[in-house]
């Protein structure tokens, strides 16, 4: 056993080796062959442009789209309509199996949680802080912490937040989670977060919100930014009061901004995979669509249920594009 | 997702005059500007802070303290090594390699993957925006459409065509092309995913360019590349700029196709893949995880402060990528 550690192991240095030439020499090639079609191109005859324009332009990202997004997404279709192993077609059954199973009902319940909580309080959080922060000298700075979760990966918020989280069983133990400490220090006695249903839950969610805020917040900043002044000023010499203003004057003028935010956080609220994978692999009673999507296909190896739980989540995408596009051409009629 | 896409870019633009209010406006919004907003402002910004203030002071502390005391205790006693980070990058075995090799992974990733999808995009949104053909609309807001496609909706079809090829009845439109277990089929997958919003927001960029500078430029005699090369290429680099930052910190923060595309390969796993793996593996092991997750995040962050403001501007015009 010793001896074959031995020869198997290799230094870190023999692994990046050979991953470093094929960067190179990807990052090369692609690079060559963009300026040698170039050359070529440039010096076909003003009539053969007119065709070889589309060929150099247009179909290398028209026939990706058609390859890898259009076809794969026909044949997940396909594919949720037959058994676990794509052999022979068996109905609508997957789609029974999601709507009747009750571990299945259970991640469709979370994630409706998840797609309801999320982007309301992330939104109304923003809303506020962006309000709070509109007329504030010093703003970046604040601004900038609320925004910095949104630049860090979604393993790395959910590694910060299960340090928060940490549950220490035993009684002779001191915490070194920042909530039980707390709850500790108020008097109650923690339970085990992560482990509680549905409060897990809603501590997943948590993490989602402290990601999401600052998007919102940027975005519906930017929209009170672009508030005229004379609509601030009238509602200022009226004596309307801070709050009067807010709901009266700063919502109705960014409607559209907050209707952008809710519906950009819903759709991704719906695909969220990283937290629940990462902070409590979907267990106890925590799994979400898109991570129980991944365990039917690559854990059970069901490529049947895995892609009718794919469709569940594209439908349940659509509706909010498509209240999105009736929204703009509202917007539009209005003006 | 980015139907309404341009707008808040466009409200940045306009923003900046309104910024400068008359001198009558500003004295009253100083006026009324709040030392309690203000506070309260501060106060949510320190909370948002604290979660990740705790474990960048832990990852400092020596494994027996992160273990048996919380960070905060840390102000009383500080204790200051560096040899969590030096064991997480540095140590390891054959099955779990040492963090330095995920993160080359992690750059070897995302280069490409930034840099495809960013040239195929500006190539088809050119097209799009100045070549006068049939079905031109028909194409674009097709392309618009596809972002409603979920990425878990193309996953095992085209992890499928990566390893077998592209079969119909008997012919064969794509033979297996043999590259699973490498880099490349991560960069595709992430090439495709992010062409939709990457051509939309190219397309109402380059659209902005003068027509008369295009048919000015024809008119002298410029072919069609001659014209890409020497006008609408340079003129398109910030709007390429602001999006490849967004593009990076994508991809540099991707768990999906990561985990799905790399194949569960070590040797090209991303940093992701290997902090999930670790979470789960060795739950309570901190020391590690604390420096691991800073390891990480450190990349990001240095792109994300020094470059916050095309970011934002990215962020706005694209609001999210699907």
């Amino acid at each position: 056993m010793h001896v074959i550690d031995l020869v198997a192991r290799k230094t870190t240095w023999e692994i990046i080796a050979p991953n470093l030439i094929t960067l190179i020499s990807g990052l090369v090639a692609f690079a060559a062959l963009v300026v040698l079609i170039f050359l070529l191109a440039e010096r076909t005859s003003v009539k053969a442009q007119e065709w070889v324009k589309y060929l150099v332009f247009l179909v290398p990202a028209l026939a990706l789209l058609i390859i890898g997004l259009i076809y794969p997404a026909a044949r997940t279709i396909l594919l949720s309509f037959m058994n676990a192993n794509s052999e022979e077609f068996v109905g609508v059954e997957n789609y029974i199996w999601a709507f009747t199973r009750p571990e299945i009902l259970q991640v469709l319940l979370n994630t409706a949680i998840w797609v309801f909580v999320v982007p309301t309080v992330s939104t109304f959080i923003g809303l506020v802080i962006a309000y709070l922060t509109d007329r504030m000298k010093s703003a970046a700075v604040v601004k900038s912490l609320i925004f910095m979760p949104m630049a860090i990966s979604m393993v790395g918020a959910s590694i910060i937040w299960k340090f928060v989280y940490d549950y220490e069983p035993s009684a002779k133990k001191v915490d070194i989670g920042l909530l039980s400490a707390i709850s500790k220090g108020l008097g109650m006695e923690p339970p085990n977060w992560l482990l509680e249903n549905p409060l897990n839950t809603f501590l997943l969610i948590a993490v989602m919100i402290w990601i999401q805020t600052g998007f919102a917040m940027v975005v519906l900043s930017a929209a009170m930014k672009n508030i005229p002044d004379e609509v601030v000023e009238a509602s200022m010499l009226d004596g309307a009061s801070q709050l009067k203003r807010f709901i009266q004057i700063t919502i109705p003028m960014i409607r559209a901004s907050i209707v952008v935010v809710l519906t950009t956080i819903t759709i991704g609220t719906l695909k969220v995979f990283d937290i629940v994978r990462t902070m409590t692999g979907g267990n106890f009673q925590t799994n979400v669509i898109a991570n129980e999507m991944y365990t039917q296909t690559f854990r059970s190896l069901n490529y049947g249920t895995g892609s009718a739980l794919a469709v569940i989540l594209f439908l349940g995408v659509v509706p909010i594009i498509l209240y999105n596009i009736k929204q703009l051409r509202l917007e539009r009629t209005e003006r | 997702m980015s139907i309404q896409a341009d707008k808040p870019a466009k409200k940045i633009k306009v923003a900046k005059p309104s910024k400068e209010p008359s001198a009558g406006v500003k004295k009253m919004k100083d006026a009324f500007s709040s030392p309690w907003a203000s506070f309260a402002a501060i106060v949510i910004a320190i909370f948002w802070t604290i979660p990740t203030f705790g474990l960048l002071v832990s990852s400092f502390r020596p494994e027996l303290d992160i273990n048996n005391s919380g960070w905060w205790t840390f102000f009383l006693s500080p204790n200051v090594t560096l040899e969590n980070y030096e064991s997480a990058l540095f140590q390891g075995t054959a099955v779990t390699p040492p963090l330095s090799q995920y993160f080359f992974n992690s750059f070897a990733i995302t280069l490409p993957a930034a840099i495809f999808p960013l040239t195929l995009a500006v190539f088809a949104a050119y097209a799009l925006a100045w070549f006068d053909f049939k079905g031109k609309n028909f194409i674009f807001f097709g392309i618009f459409a596809l972002q409603v496609i979920p990425l878990q909706m193309s996953l095992v079809p085209l992890l499928q065509l990566f390893a077998k090829g592209l079969v119909f009845g008997d012919s064969v439109l794509i033979p297996p092309l043999g590259i699973t277990g490498t880099y490349i089929p991560i960069w595709i997958a992430h090439t495709i995913f992010a062409l939709p919003l990457a051509i939309f927001l190219m397309h109402n960029f380059l659209r902005q360019i003068p027509r008369e500078l295009i048919e000015a430029a024809r008119v002298d005699g410029a072919g069609w590349f001659s014209l890409f090369r020497q006008v609408v290429f340079p003129l398109s680099i910030p709007a390429i700029a602001s999006f490849a930052i967004f593009q990076f910190l994508w991809v540099w923060n991707d768990l999906l196709v990561g985990l799905t595309f790399g194949g569960g390969v070590k040797d090209i796993a991303p940093l992701t893949v290997r902090l999930a793996e670790m979470v789960g593996t060795r739950g309570s092991n901190w020391e590690v995880l604390t420096a691991g997750a800073f390891i990480s995040m450190i990349v990001p962050l240095i792109v994300f402060f020094a470059l916050q403001r095309y970011f934002v501007r990215g962020l706005l015009a694209g609001s999210v990528k699907g």
